[in-house]
């Protein structure tokens, strides 16, 4: 009984470490790359996101960015990208954008689809440098887009850090 | 570059949707690291990845410096009817790989 309750508390110990050791990394990469940008300018993540809405408003709509909320190793972090579309010569999905806001560079991924794609349906894997928003845009062939977001927690980066 | 994995269904009707599961290796240097003496180690990545079937483009990908080294890539397709994949890969340095794959498609 005793050997177990040391246990115990030296996990309890292990854990609260464990966590203020990641909040502490956290704010530090995160004072990084917004100190080196230029005040004036936009964060180049809104940047990336202003080029692909060319000042077009998303509208709401079923799009669906799956990935895990906690990401062990930020070097590969699976996701996978789904609107609900039929996939006709009419009315399709042409374009999923992916962005991010917490790495050196915001650019993902755009993949494109075709009515012949049956599916808006992509799964791969991105680098995540440090816990940020991951943006998903849907630009559909009538012209409108959709927009999610989601928040991704990060334990180990993914930047060469 | 190196043999692509990919992989499809064994066999398909025409009208079913497909999912098409495809792995390359590749480095992706982001052009953001740095090696042992300082010097930025110049990016590297593919950046661009297309799939067509019977000669028509059915899903493509612009790549940037933020998706994981070996890009794997899986997505659908709606089997129009018998036909070949092919699928080319290409990196910033030109180079192509390029990977023709019949769909065995049964009535």
């Amino acid at each position: 009984m005793a050997q177990e309750r040391t246990v115990e508390i030296d996990r309890r110990q292990f854990a609260v470490g464990a966590l203020g050791g990641v909040a502490a990394l956290a704010v530090a990469l995160a004072a990084g790359p917004a100190a080196a940008q230029d005040a004036t300018q936009p964060p180049l993540w809104q940047q990336a996101v202003d080029k692909i809405l060319k000042g077009a408003k998303p509208v709401q709509g079923k799009l669906v960015l799956d990935m895990p909320e906690i990401a062990e190793n930020g070097n590969t972090v699976p996701f996978t990208l789904s609107a609900d579309s039929p996939m006709t010569d009419t009315d399709y999905v042409k374009a999923m954008h992916v962005v991010s806001t917490g790495n050196p560079q915001p650019g993902v991924a755009t993949f494109k689809f075709t009515p012949a794609s049956g599916k808006a349906f992509v799964s791969s894997r991105m680098r995540l440098g440090r816990t940020q928003d991951v943006i998903l845009i849907a630009e559909l062939s009538d012209g409108r887009f959709l927009m999610t977001r989601r928040n991704v927690k990060v334990t180990i980066g993914g930047c060469g850090g | 570059m190196l043999k692509p994995r990919i992989k499809l269904p064994e066999t398909a009707k025409a009208g079913d949707i497909i999912e098409i599961k495809t792995l390359i290796s590749h480095v992706m240097e982001t052009g953001q690291r740095r090696d042992a003496d300082g010097k930025v180690i110049p990016r590297m990545i593919i950046n661009s990845f297309t799939a067509k079937f019977a000669g028509k483009e059915v899903f493509s990908a612009e790549i940037q410096p933020g998706l994981s080294a070996n890009p794997y890539i899986a997505f659908f397709m709606r089997v129009p009817g018998p036909g070949e994949f092919e699928f080319t890969w290409v990196d910033d340095s030109g180079d192509k790989g390029i990977e023709r794959l019949k769909l065995n498609v049964v009535a």
